[in-house]
């Protein structure tokens, strides 16, 4: 093979060492901070959630049904099962770093655990159509009752 | 080389050539065309951000139509024919053949993309670039989706058959005293990226063909109503589009090869690492599509594997951007316009690559996915490195196809102002992102940070913009009136490269 430069290769085999291990360390942490995420605690309670163009809609344990609004209670865990009537949407509390896509046809689970009280915003992150910029809802977290 | 201005030739005698520098001159013409209406498009929607509230636009249909035509026209009609001009115009000299292997083919994969462009254009369809059904099959009017549907179906194929020209000219076409590892790495970049493109696209084809059968209402392969599942859709469309994206960027890394170590006065530091990455990058290319598809629903043991695959992505783009500072040390580097663009489309290619490493890290990316972020975060791809690669290269080739030099200083201020531009609309809507505004929305609450990062980014995108008008004026007039440039080395850098206007047109 014909040397070009007459360079040595060291700086570049160091460099690549670099950015691998680094590569792999990236890896490491996200895997594992995925695997925490992911261990959905014994006791949550679970609410429905069910996205259609353009509005989101909520049901409770006990039965209770919200449209748009979301009332939780801090301190306590939540897992949602989100369902979809129509097209693809994605369920998004962006404060608490929730989101799963709602897809007609099957069911995606999420789940969080609100620890402040105080209100947040419910979004679409996923493309759905003619108002989908305006498919918004409230996360409203209030004290604990007991 | 053409010189159509020194001597020119009536305009039905290009258009009717197969001759790959005459090919070549078309792709180049369409491609700066259609680059000029996708950026229209991308200021409409910039000065419709501007402030929440309808602003120039009147309804949400309108903005939606807007910015899916705006993505399908930079990637298919600006992007990949830009390349396929380089390429026209430089892999047969450096593989020194007298043209490419199949000249009518050739011509025929150009002239399907103003079909295709114009099918999308007449049509003007809403569902996204991504046309993620059931959105697609069930609720995007028609005939709008149907048009993109055939326009994407008919550049599909252009690309094709461009891939195939391309493999068999620098495999079989090429000198008998040039082995393969000889090959320039900007004819190396268009046999990596034409073997993707055939190893890629047939899956998108197969899933658009689907798609129509869907919205025809004959099958339900992707309708849930139907028993089908739209995330079947999700898969195909992004076995085909990430590796796409290596097929946008890696000619664009190709012509920095060829401007890097032409204006550092030295030869490239590592010819074989770069042809390595070259070929890693387009081999664990497809190891990582599915990384768009975290929020879908998938399992912990699928994502940590396309997170694997992402991150080995990253050292092989890592090698050529270590190869570009080690060729530009120590040399006598010549900031001309070519060269100022390749250096400033490195710097932002890193940036593009190091948000990269953050979305494909799991726990980040439910953060980041469908927000400004990936916006911000694939147009630092797009516009800063791969435009930017483009630019560099239109200005490096412009004195071997007009016959003339362009304004030097016009084109500094072209790169400064868009460099400034790209960073100011990209690098907002990075943070714009984690403050969690998403993506292809028309309006948005009045939240101050999502205000203050939109008039930011809308300001950047309007510098950008009359940035891009100076490059049409200088381009225009210097074609006609810049002085004569010196072929032999128009840059005046010194050493012999490959000078396109070296290749034969018999029609001259």
């Amino acid at each position: 093979m014909v040397k070009l430069s007459g360079h040595s290769n060291w700086p570049e085999w160091i460099y690549v060492g670099v950015v691998i291990a680094l590569m792999c360390w990236v890896g490491a942490e996200a895997w594992e901070a995925e695997r925490l995420v992911e261990h959905v605690p014994a006791d949550v309670e679970i609410i429905k959630v069910v996205g259609q163009q353009w509005f989101w809609t909520f049901e409770h344990e006990d039965g209770t049904k919200e449209i748009g609004e979301l009332h939780v209670e801090a301190g306590k865990a939540y897992k949602f099962e989100i369902h979809s009537t129509d097209v693809i949407h994605s369920f998004n509390i962006h404060d608490y770093v929730v989101l799963m896509d709602a897809v007609p046809g099957r069911v995606n689970t999420v789940w969080f655990a609100p620890d402040q009280p105080g209100t947040h915003d419910i979004q679409c992150r996923e493309y759905c159509g003619l108002i989908h910029y305006n498919m918004r809802g409230t996360l409203i977290v209030e004290e604990p009752t007991h | 080389m053409v010189l159509e201005l020194q001597k020119p030739r009536p305009i039905w005698q290009i258009m009717f050539s197969t001759h790959h520098t005459d090919v070549g001159l078309l792709y180049l013409i369409l491609s700066i065309g259609f680059l000029f209406l996708g950026g229209a498009l991308a200021l409409i929607i910039r000065a419709e951000l501007f402030l929440p509230g309808a602003q120039i636009i009147g309804d949400a249909m309108t903005f939606n139509r807007i910015f899916t035509v705006h993505g399908t026209t930079l990637i298919f009609l600006f992007i990949l024919p830009f390349a396929s001009s380089v390429g026209n115009y430089f892999v047969p000299i450096m593989i020194r053949y007298k043209d490419m292997a199949y000249p009518k083919l050739n011509a025929l994969a150009f002239w399907m993309i103003p079909p295709g462009g114009a099918l999308i254009w007449l049509g003007f369809a809403d569902f996204s670039w991504y046309a993620n059904p059931p959105y697609s099959i069930i609720s995007a009017p028609g005939p709008a989706a149907d048009m993109w549907i055939f326009g994407l179906k008919i550049l599909g194929i252009s690309s094709v058959l461009g891939a195939i020209n391309f493999i068999v000219t620098i495999l079989k076409c090429k000198h008998p005293d040039m082995s393969i590892g000889q090959v320039p790495l900007l004819a190396w970049s268009f046999l990596s990226s034409s073997l993707i493109i055939l190893v890629a696209i047939p899956t998108f084809a197969a899933a658009l063909l689907m798609l129509l059968t869907d919205r025809l209402g004959v099958t339900g392969f992707f309708n849930p109503a139907m028993g089908g599942d739209p995330i079947a859709y999700a898969h195909l469309f992004w076995f085909t589009f990430h590796p796409e994206v290596y097929v946008l960027v890696i000619p664009a890394i190709g012509m920095m090869y060829e401007i890097i170590p032409r204006f550092s006065r030295k030869p490239i530091h590592s010819y074989n690492s770069g042809i390595f990455a070259f070929v890693l990058l387009s081999i664990v290319g497809f190891s990582s599509w599915a990384h768009h598809m975290y929020a879908t629903g998938m399992s912990f043991t699928e994502k940590t594997v396309f997170m694997v695959g992402t991150l080995a992505a990253v050292p092989a783009s890592a090698l050529h951007v270590f190869n570009f500072v080690a060729t530009m040390w120590n040399g006598r580097i010549k900031f001309s316009t070519p060269m100022m663009w390749a250096v400033g489309g490195i710097a932002l290619f890193f940036s593009a690559g190091a948000g990269g490493v953050a979305n494909a890290a799991m726990p980040l990316d439910f953060t980041t996915h469908d927000t400004y972020w990936v916006v911000g975060h694939f147009h630092l791809f797009v516009m800063g490195t791969i435009a930017f690669g483009s630019f560099g290269f239109m200005y490096y080739m412009y004195p071997y196809v007009t016959g003339r030099m362009y304004n030097e200083a016009l084109g500094k201020i072209h790169f400064i102002m868009s460099f400034i531009g790209t960073i100011l609309v990209f690098f907002t809507q990075h943070v714009l992102g984690l403050y969690g505004m998403p993506r292809r929305v028309f309006d948005y609450p009045p939240i101050p940070e999502w205000i203050a990062m939109n008039q930011i980014a809308s300001i950047g995108a309007m510098i950008i913009g009359v940035s891009m008008v100076i490059f049409l004026a200088n381009i225009i007039h210097s074609a006609g009136k810049g002085k004569l440039a010196d072929t032999d080395d128009p840059f005046g850098v010194g050493g012999k490269y490959y000078y396109p206007f070296e290749a034969r047109n018999p029609s001259h």
